[in-house]
């Protein structure tokens, strides 16, 4: 029932029915939301403020991910290496051509997408769990690149990455580095949100409903799967260049696979096939150890605490409550938060006629 | 070139690759049984080899009791997985499935870490003389072994397939499901008993490397290697299981040595496979005795 548009919302067009933000009342709330989160960095602390950015970031390579995962319908256990390239690419372009940082980012993402294209290259002939296996593959060889290619990455010792500037403006903190994140966030979702609308967005998802008929309709496989690993790519460069420069050090050994699981944890969560749902699952993904921690820390010198040892192996809770979250997900809420969310506003739209 | 060490790492390779190919066998038991990808292969091993170590360590058991305990803990633990996650995704896409089995890997790997800790332990003892010559190659008794123990794995999944009742039913299962339930097999327990079987004969390849090397983490990587072997050998073979994991074992220790002889790239050991798995993949999806899936319309 949720998909029912409610009576009085007439659309009498093709181009109507397609718009983001149907209702002048959507319109007015995202408006507002945008102008809510500009106003944060002077509501919140350095701390929530971290927690937003990390959201952004990982929530622009998650949308990647769900353009892959859930609108094509191919499958990456690889998502975190390909971020990892776009964290140094930046750092590599900067620091051996100089380029400014501004720059820096958007070239990490063209970079990323051109080592997505390589990998995808293959992909295009391969679905389902061959792929995964495949993207599972180059999950550890480049794991392995990036360890090795001293030249790109720093080797062991990692690389330090200069703050992000723009002239004279300079955004070495969170107050200043969340507007940036911000504009990305919104440039890279309605990005999305408008491929999706378009005749290459279709076909994607035709791809992912039935891929035969997909190509019996004219469709080439090989060429949208491909292509949808560059844009999973772009994505994921560029989430992982933004990361980079809030970080301001990039570590070889953080990309791995339990970091490319948690990817697709937030697409599993947020929704496949869902725009937004990828920021949800990203929020998820990000709060959800935060919560652990702060849980850990309300039953640390209690008896539960010392039998337990909570809090020496904090990081093996939070590997744990992502693997239930992900399994709990997928057991109970296949569709994600993001149907759990339409549902509520289905729920207060039609509010006293629920039904 | 140096040919004795070439023949060491060959044998060396052999051994590691007969228990690849007991886990590829197992893996491939799930697929055939129940066209589910698990991606916690790794897991079983590395459950199986730390209840053994805990029954054998903390509560001094001898080794056969031990092992027969944990065998029976695996039993319960694979139907317990299989009834609890797996079968309500009856009928998802196969993303969901393989993302279900990835978040059942990495729960219950960080599970062991936080019981067990990060560093790896070491069996008991089990046997006394440490090495024997054989063909003039120096071998560790426990390696022969662990491919003595992997040779009979393969002859029990040979004759269960052949001639038992259940792997019969096993096998008409995995050829069509529908016609099984016809002929009264039911497939909910099928899928079960694959599960349970899987689980038990993994867990006694991590036993087996728990007793050689000790028990860590980095067991459930087995679970990661048996990715290029399956895929060598055709996703639903048995036998192609086997052949693939005892070719990623000798290729693994051959690019070993090829790397430290000349390339020096280092890592080389655990990156090869998937070199491998890329190639195999672009060149012979279906591996060398997969069935090449035609698909109609």
């Amino acid at each position: 029932m949720a998909d029912l548009a409610p009576a009085g919302d007439y659309r009498s067009s093709y181009r109507e029915d397609m718009t983001i933000f149907p209702t002048r009342n959507s319109r007015l709330a995202v408006l507002a939301g945008l102008i809510l989160l500009c106003a944060s960095p002077l509501l919140l602390g350095r701390y929530e403020l971290g927690i937003l950015i990390n959201i952004g970031t990982l929530g622009i390579a998650a949308l990647g991910l769900n353009i892959l995962v859930g609108f094509t319908g191919q499958i990456s256990i690889g998502h975190a290496a390909f971020f990892g390239f776009g964290a140094f690419a930046s750092a590599w372009l900067h620091e051996r051509w100089h380029i400014p940082v501004a720059l820096c980012i958007p070239l990490a993402g063209i970079m990323t997408a051109f080592v997505g294209l390589i990998f995808g290259a293959p992909a295009g002939r391969l679905k389902g769990l061959y792929l995964a296996i495949a993207t599972l593959a180059a999950q550890f060889i480049l794991e392995d690149f990036f360890a090795r290619a001293q030249w790109f990455t720093g080797g062991v010792a990692g690389r330090i990455t200069e703050p992000f500037s723009l002239g004279s403006w300079v955004a070495d903190r969170e107050e200043s580095y969340f507007y940036v994140v911000l504009a990305y966030v919104v440039v890279m979702y309605l990005g999305a949100a408008n491929l999706i609308r378009t005749r290459d967005g279709r076909a994607l998802v035709a791809v992912r409903d039935h891929y035969l008929s997909a190509e019996v309709m004219g469709i080439n496989l090989a060429y949208y799967r491909t292509l949808s690993f560059g844009i999973a790519s772009l994505y994921a460069g560029i989430g992982g260049a933004l990361y980079a420069h809030y970080l301001l050090f990039v570590s070889v050994e953080a990309f791995n696979i339990l970091f490319s699981i948690q990817f697709l944890g937030m697409v599993i969560i947020g929704g496949l096939g869902s725009v937004m749902g990828s920021l949800m699952g990203a929020a998820f993904m990000v709060v959800l150890p935060e919560v652990v921690q702060a849980g850990a820390d309300a039953l640390s010198g209690s008896a539960i605490d010392r039998a337990l040892k909570l809090g020496a192996s904090i990081s093996f809770l939070r590997e744990m409550a992502v693997g239930a979250a992900i399994i709990l997900f997928l057991i109970f809420e296949p569709d994600g938060l993001a149907r759990r969310w339409r549902l509520i506003k289905s729920y207060w739209k039609l509010y006293p006629y629920s039904h | 070139m140096d040919w004795s060490l070439l023949l060491q790492l060959t044998l060396n390779g052999l051994i590691v690759g007969a228990l690849y190919g007991v886990v590829a066998m197992s893996f491939v038991l799930i697929y055939k049984a129940s066209q589910v990808v698990n991606f916690a292969q790794g897991e079983f091993l590395l459950v199986g080899a730390w209840v053994c170590w805990w029954m054998l360590t903390e509560w001094q058991l001898p080794f056969w009791m031990g092992f027969l305990l944990t065998l029976a803990f695996m039993t319960a633990f694979g139907l317990i997985l299989q009834v609890v996650v797996l079968r309500p995704l009856i009928g998802e896409p196969v993303i969901s499935v393989i993302m279900a089995t990835i978040g059942l890997g990495i729960f219950f790997q960080a599970l062991m870490k936080w019981i067990f800790g990060v560093f790896a332990k070491p069996f008991p003892p089990i046997f006394t003389t440490e090495r024997v010559n054989l063909l003039g190659l120096e071998v560790q008794t426990v390696y022969l072994l662990s491919l003595g123990i992997s040779l009979v794995i393969m002859a029990g999944f040979a004759w269960f397939f052949t001639a038992s009742k259940h792997g019969l039913a096993m096998r008409a299962t995995a050829f069509d499901q529908q016609v099984a339930q016809s002929l009264g097999i039911s497939v909910p327990k099928v899928f079960a008993m694959s599960w349970a079987i899987s689980a038990v004969v993994s867990s006694v390849a991590g036993i087996v490397v728990g007793v050689v090397n000790g028990v860590s983490s980095a067991l459930s990587f087995y679970g990661i290697k048996v990715f290029p072997a399956v895929i060598l050998g055709g996703l639903d073979s048995v036998i192609g299981a086997v052949l693939g994991g005892l070719i990623v074992g000798v290729l693994e220790n051959w690019a070993q040595y090829i790397d430290s002889a000349w390339l020096n790239w280092g890592n080389m050991y655990a990156i090869a496979p998937f070199y491998a798995l890329i190639l195999i993949l672009l060149i012979k999806p279906y591996g060398l005795f997969g069935t090449k899936n035609i698909e109609r319309v």
